[in-house]
């Protein structure tokens, strides 16, 4: 059970931390919604709950609920650039279908 | 697949539902577009990574125009096609830009209309199509940067622009494009960028200099809501004249004559304000003037000569400050910081006097150019609905008076610029003739004394009032602006109940040519203003003292007064009507006066007789309980 993050991803997610002050790690999950099932979840996470999976990798903590983790295992998380726009990228490989946006997908 | 964004604990959107939100500063100089992404408001740059874009224009002919950067360096070559510093034409008419403080220099269309339209390569075009070409290279950057359309912007404007210049921003928008979810002052935007909102209770200042205009803001942070106490400034005084002001010094030093073309003045501008950037970090700069406008000259500029030609600019823009503190009703001492904006904040001379001023150090942590356009984006994030509460609540004051016209052609203000929203005011007004059974009511915005030179908003009418003789009638008018801005307005007479209202929305449904039409003149008639005032009260007067004694004539004169007396009343009373005709305030005071004294016997004995009629048939005992 893994996941990771690249360096990219890694020096943004520090300084979008760093910016914001506060917070313990970033939060992956998955739920069920969007127009082709499933959708990411990516959010600053405050605390940890107790059932939390903990994966740290470049000096970031990823934390992922138990269930998401099913969908989640072995993603990389990376950071890129589409001409002007950039953002995270989840590169994982249990995805199936996405949907034509990329922002649901299938498993 | 799809780039994605963090966004903070219980707040991720489903896919499709994150709604796309930017703050944009439309500047007289300069323009920036801020977004919101991973927590963190911040500007977007274009493919080059310049955030800012020089609100220019260049109108090439076939439609086709550039924007920008490249535009502002066509300035030189291509003066009359190439628009800048077009926020200064918003919403003005033609009659205001004559007025405008000589930095315009384009050929404007003579036409029927009064909205002002330049002439290029490309056709006339107005301050509107201008201002919108530039939010279009500002939505397309925006789209290209986030990945899809937009759902909403928040475009700043100056505090004090009125309706006018309000609603030609929006129009703007709509022209590009865009859907503006609101229009933000600028030093609100600014205070939110400082995320003075999560700061302790107090009074803050925002001095914004920005290209082309200047603006001074009381806020006041009360229980986490930001109230905005006054706001003051000067729409005709910006880092262009402090610009012009280094190039008259070039000029003059040159020996180039005032008249000379404008591709070399524009040269020249343009080296004056690189001498002046320069100067922020060094303690003087070499000007040097190349051939390639067939000049060779060079000097020195030394910082303390830039100060001294900086002050006297500078000194006008504590005049305002002064003003607001005084609309505010505080003092320096009770100001908590003063937070800087607008690039030519940058200028040490500028910091320096400021904190002289309000004795504080000013904050200049935000990058001054960048700081409006990034609290903009964070209240655009908000009003989207990315964010799930603790809303910030920014409440907004009236920018220019709601009144009433009176008799003569006068402006009863009824509620005074700079009152917070929501507002609601009552001021009672009454009838001039006796037997007046209607009233019309003329509600209008403005700062001016006289009807004809503020902004006509609605009229209406209030019929069915009992005849009364003048005076009696009791009519309370009520104003109420609610918290979107929206002001109706109620008049009702208070013994018989009769009531009438209308609802006015002075930012909407007016027509370019309405507005224009409707703009007001600056404040800069206060004189004038006032012996107007002073000579509309006095023929006012005179008109009621006339009324009041034809009525009284007419009804007791025969039997009250001998003819000799009667006589000499009714000359006067030709007098006075002859000298109400003219304009000598004085003159017309002088007769009011005499005819008053004059008729001072007359009214006497018709107040004995209307006593003695009274009380005819009682018993004294009966009065003196």
């Amino acid at each position: 059970m893994s996941i990771t993050l690249t360096e990219a991803a890694a020096q943004r997610v520090i300084s979008f931390m760093t910016n914001r002050g506060k917070g313990v790690g970033l939060r992956l999950a998955v739920k069920t919604t969007g127009c082709s099932g499933m959708a990411y979840v990516m959010e600053f996470a405050d605390e940890f709950q107790p059932e939390d999976k903990i994966f740290e990798d470049h000096g970031v903590k990823l934390i992922v609920d138990p269930k998401s983790l099913i969908y989640l295992d072995g993603t990389e998380l990376d950071y890129g650039k589409e001409g002007l726009n950039e953002g995270f990228k989840f590169n994982n490989p249990n995805v199936k279908g996405e949907c034509g946006c990329g922002e649901s997908f299938t498993v | 697949m799809a780039l994605l964004q963090i966004s903070e604990p219980g707040e991720a959107t489903a896919p499709h539902q994150y709604r796309l939100a930017v703050g944009i500063d439309l500047g007289t100089t300069n323009s920036l577009v801020a977004t919101v992404r991973n927590g963190k408001a911040e500007t977007l740059p274009d493919n080059n990574g310049q955030a800012i874009l020089p609100s220019v224009v260049q109108y090439l002919g076939d439609n086709k125009l550039v924007v920008g950067e490249a535009a502002k360096n066509a300035a030189v070559d291509d003066p009359y096609n190439t628009i800048g510093s077009v926020k200064r034409l918003m919403g003005r008419s033609m009659a205001d830009i004559k007025k405008l403080s000589g930095a315009i220099k384009y050929d404007f269309v003579d036409t029927e209309s009064n909205v002002p339209r330049i002439k290029t390569r490309g056709g006339a075009v107005s301050a509107v199509e201008v201002s919108a070409a530039i939010l279009t290279q500002l939505k397309r950057r925006a789209e290209q940067a986030l990945g899809d359309e937009l759902s909403g912007v928040v475009i700043t404007v100056p505090a004090y622009f009125d309706d006018a210049q309000r609603q030609a921003s929006k129009d703007a928008a709509k022209l590009a494009g865009l859907k503006v979810l609101r229009l933000l002052n600028e030093p609100t935007a600014a205070a939110v960028a400082y995320g003075l909102d999560n700061k302790a209770e107090g009074i803050h200042v925002v001095y914004d200099l920005g290209g082309g205009t200047f603006d001074i803001s009381i806020l006041r942070l009360n229980r986490g809501v930001f109230e905005v106490m006054a706001t003051a400034g000067n729409s005709a005084l910006g880092g262009d004249d402090f610009d012009q002001v280094i190039a008259q010094w070039i000029m003059q030093q040159a020996g180039i004559a005032d008249n000379s073309n404008q591709s070399l003045i524009r040269y020249v501008s343009q080296q004056a304000c690189a001498a002046k950037e320069v100067l922020s970090q060094s303690e003087q700069v070499e000007i040097v003037l190349d051939g390639a406008m067939g000049l060779s000259w060079h000097g020195v500029l030394s910082r303390s000569k830039l100060n001294e030609l900086l002050d006297p600019l500078i000194k006008k823009t504590l005049i305002p400050c002064r003003r607001a503190l005084r609309d505010a009703e505080v003092t320096q001492a009770e100001i908590e910081d003063v937070i800087m904006v607008g690039g030519s904040t940058r200028m040490l001379r500028v910091r320096e006097r400021v904190a002289e001023f309000f004795q504080c150090e000013p904050l200049v942590a935000i990058d001054p150019d960048k700081v409006v356009a990034i609290g903009a984006a964070v209240q655009a994030h908000t009003l989207v609905g990315n964010k799930s509460d603790d809303e910030i609540l920014l409440l907004d004051v009236i920018p220019l008076s709601l009144g009433i016209e009176t008799m003569g052609g006068l402006v009863e203000k009824v509620i005074y610029r700079n009152t917070t929203i929501p507002a609601a005011k009552a001021q009672d007004f009454t009838t001039f003739k006796d037997g007046q059974t209607a009233m019309s009511i003329h509600v209008l915005q403005g700062e001016r004394e006289l009807v004809s030179d503020n902004r006509s908003l609605a009229r209406f009418e209030l019929r069915g009032i009992p005849p009364m003789v003048a005076g009696a009638a009791r009519i309370r008018v009520t104003f109420q602006v609610d918290a979107d801005g929206l002001l109706s307005v109620t008049a009702r007479e208070q013994t018989s109940g009769v009531e009438s209202s209308v609802q006015v929305k002075p930012s909407y449904g007016l027509e370019d040519a309405e507005i224009a039409q409707m703009l007001t003149d600056s404040l800069s008639h206060a004189a004038q203003d006032v012996a107007a005032r002073n000579l509309c009260e006095q023929k006012v007067a005179a008109e009621r003292v006339v009324l009041a004694l034809q009525s009284a004539l007419k009804a007791d004169g025969d039997r009250l007064l001998s003819a000799a007396e009667r006589k000499n009343l009714d000359a006067g009373l030709r007098h006075l009507q002859e000298v109400a005709q003219g304009n000598d305030h004085a003159a017309i005071k002088l007769a009011t006066e005499r005819l008053n004294e004059s008729s001072t016997e007359f009214a006497a004995r018709r107040m004995n007789d209307s006593i003695r009629s009274a009380m005819a048939g009682h018993n004294v005992d009966e009065f003196s309980e």
